[in-house]
């Protein structure tokens, strides 16, 4: 069924009753032209720009727990595009022109809201790192402009644009077309989208072996039996080093717990998102009035979606030296991730050493943006057997070849 | 908030350490003779296992003293923390 005002009013006549199931729940088949693991938005996306844009609808995605359960439902939800190097900046600007037109290609409103993103400045070394990082967006076409304290004091009263602060803010970048979106709704949208173009959904099947035969995948064990595959593509945020050991490989790879945090709803104070690489910490509000609040990683390994108690200080530490008014507001809830991270802070989009296997793995604490543009190259990855030309650096090789794409630090923020 | 026992100092909150990543990492001896894809396996590859990981912290805020460590990466309990010296010497063994 097609979502629209029409269908709403026809529903709310009905009082509700009649909304019908927003995905199947299938039972997986004994085999599919291709297998993506991981049911989560990147997951989920690829699987959706397999079939509609590579004709593939002989699909499952495998879901261990269920759509969403994982880093798509944890993080801050923040989009943008704004990344220093190339390479990077391209694959995240078609993710920023994919979500400038994915409510309505999904027919599914994702809430997808470009109220800009501020990244600020507090020392002269943090402007000229701004000036160049926005000169090197515009020349790849990426909309950026830096603006000054002045602007700042304006345009978000709440700001603490005080030189006598503990680490003044000089300035900042300002990505207009960036902002924030729904992320349980990217979820939910790509997988409705996708089961109605026949991809078959399988949520409680966690993967766990890879099958193979002569350096090629077969299939995978699951807790739902066993399923065959000529492709595999996994992506798994957090446990991709995991699922590589399956098939005999080693990553670059190494999982963090990182902390978000939600405070009491409030009236409207913010109507744009601020991030500060110096002090840490980046904090937008959501449409039910959350401040909604991340910083770093907890520096150890760890699978456990929760983290200490330090990291948790030091994000309030931040949030508070930008915004000294809200030292009063009570926090609701925090909880935890799990982010894999590569030594470049960039991922990896790449074929595998395995015939037929394909990895998606290593955004960091950043892939909630990338979600649509990731799917999309994933998907391109896994039907030419070829990396696309946005994808291609970013393939496993790099760090055998040296080739790293240096995004720590250089992308807006630290990691 | 972890609490984790230097073997010089005792059990000290977190916030004193530092952490080092996965241990038993030993640096190739002759680089030279390397291939690239050996050198990118000692560079970057991690084990990064979910369950027992055996690692390095740094007591950077006290005696600041690099250790090994077991802990478990799920519970993140710390199962044993143990001075360098005799790690080397169960690398020694292996």
């Amino acid at each position: 069924m097609k979502y629209s005002a029409l269908s709403l009013f026809r529903h709310a006549l009905a009082a509700n009753r009649l909304w019908g199931e927003a995905w199947r729940k299938p039972e997986p088949k004994r085999e599919y032209d291709a297998i993506i693991v991981g049911g989560g938005g990147h997951g989920l996306a690829t699987a959706y720009y397999l079939a509609k844009e590579h004709g593939l609808r002989n699909i499952a995605v495998l879901e261990k727990g269920w759509i969403g359960g994982g880093n798509t439902g944890r993080n801050t939800t923040i989009v943008r595009s704004n990344y220093l190097w190339t390479e990077a900046a391209l694959l995240y600007e078609k993710s920023m022109q994919l979500w400038e037109g994915l409510s309505q290609d999904l027919n599914y409103n994702v809430m997808f809201s470009q109220r800009g993103v501020y990244n600020l400045g507090h020392t002269l070394q943090d402007m000229r790192d701004i000036e160049r990082r926005v000169n090197a967006n515009r020349l790849n076409g990426i909309d950026a402009e830096v603006v000054d304290a002045k602007q700042l004091r304006r345009s978000i009263p709440y700001l603490n644009t005080s030189p006598d602060a503990r680490y003044p803010i000089l300035g900042a970048s300002l990505q207009r077309r960036a902002g924030v979106a729904r992320h349980d709704a990217v979820a939910w949208g790509f997988a409705r989208a996708a089961d109605k173009l026949g991809v078959d959904i399988i949520e409680q099947c966690e993967v766990t072996a890879i099958n193979r035969e002569n350096g090629r995948v077969t299939g995978v064990e699951t807790t739902r039996g066993t399923i065959k595959a000529k492709k595999i593509g996994v992506v798994v945020a957090g446990h991709a080093s995991v699922l590589a050991e399956m098939a005999g490989i080693r990553l670059p790879v190494e999982s963090h717990p990182l902390q978000a945090y939600v405070s009491e709803p409030l009236r409207r104070v913010l109507d744009t998102v601020i991030m500060s690489n110096a002090v840490h910490g980046y904090i937008s509000q959501s449409d039910k009035g959350e401040l909604v609040i991340g910083a770093g990683i907890d520096a150890y390994n760890g699978y456990g979606q929760r983290g200490s108690f330090a990291t948790i200080e030091h994000a309030m530490e931040a949030i508070l030296e930008l915004f000294p008014v809200f030292s009063r507001v009570r926090m609701l809830r925090m909880w935890g991730g799990i982010v894999d991270v590569c030594p470049d802070a960039c991922p990896i989009i790449s074929k595998m050493p395995v015939e037929g296997l394909y990895f998606n793995c290593g955004w960091g604490t950043g892939g909630f943006k990338a979600t649509p543009g990731s799917g999309w190259a994933f998907a391109h990855t896994i039907a030419r057997d070829e990396p696309h030309e946005l994808n291609a650096a970013f393939s496993l090789e790099r760090f055998t070849t040296g080739a790293l794409i240096d995004e720590h630090g250089a992308a807006a923020v630290a990691h | 908030m972890l609490l984790i026992k230097c073997p010089w100092c005792g059990e000290r909150a977190e916030t004193e350490f530092s952490y080092g990543g996965e241990g038993g990492i030993s640096r190739p001896k002759d680089p030279d003779s390397l291939s690239d894809a050996e050198w990118a396996d000692y560079l970057f590859m991690r084990k990064n296992p979910k369950g027992a990981h055996r690692e390095l912290w740094n007591h950077a805020q006290g005696c600041r003293r690099w250790f090994g460590a077991e802990r478990d990466t799920v519970s993140y309990r710390i199962t044993a923390t143990y001075k360098l010296s005799v790690h080397d010497e169960d690398l020694a063994r292996e």
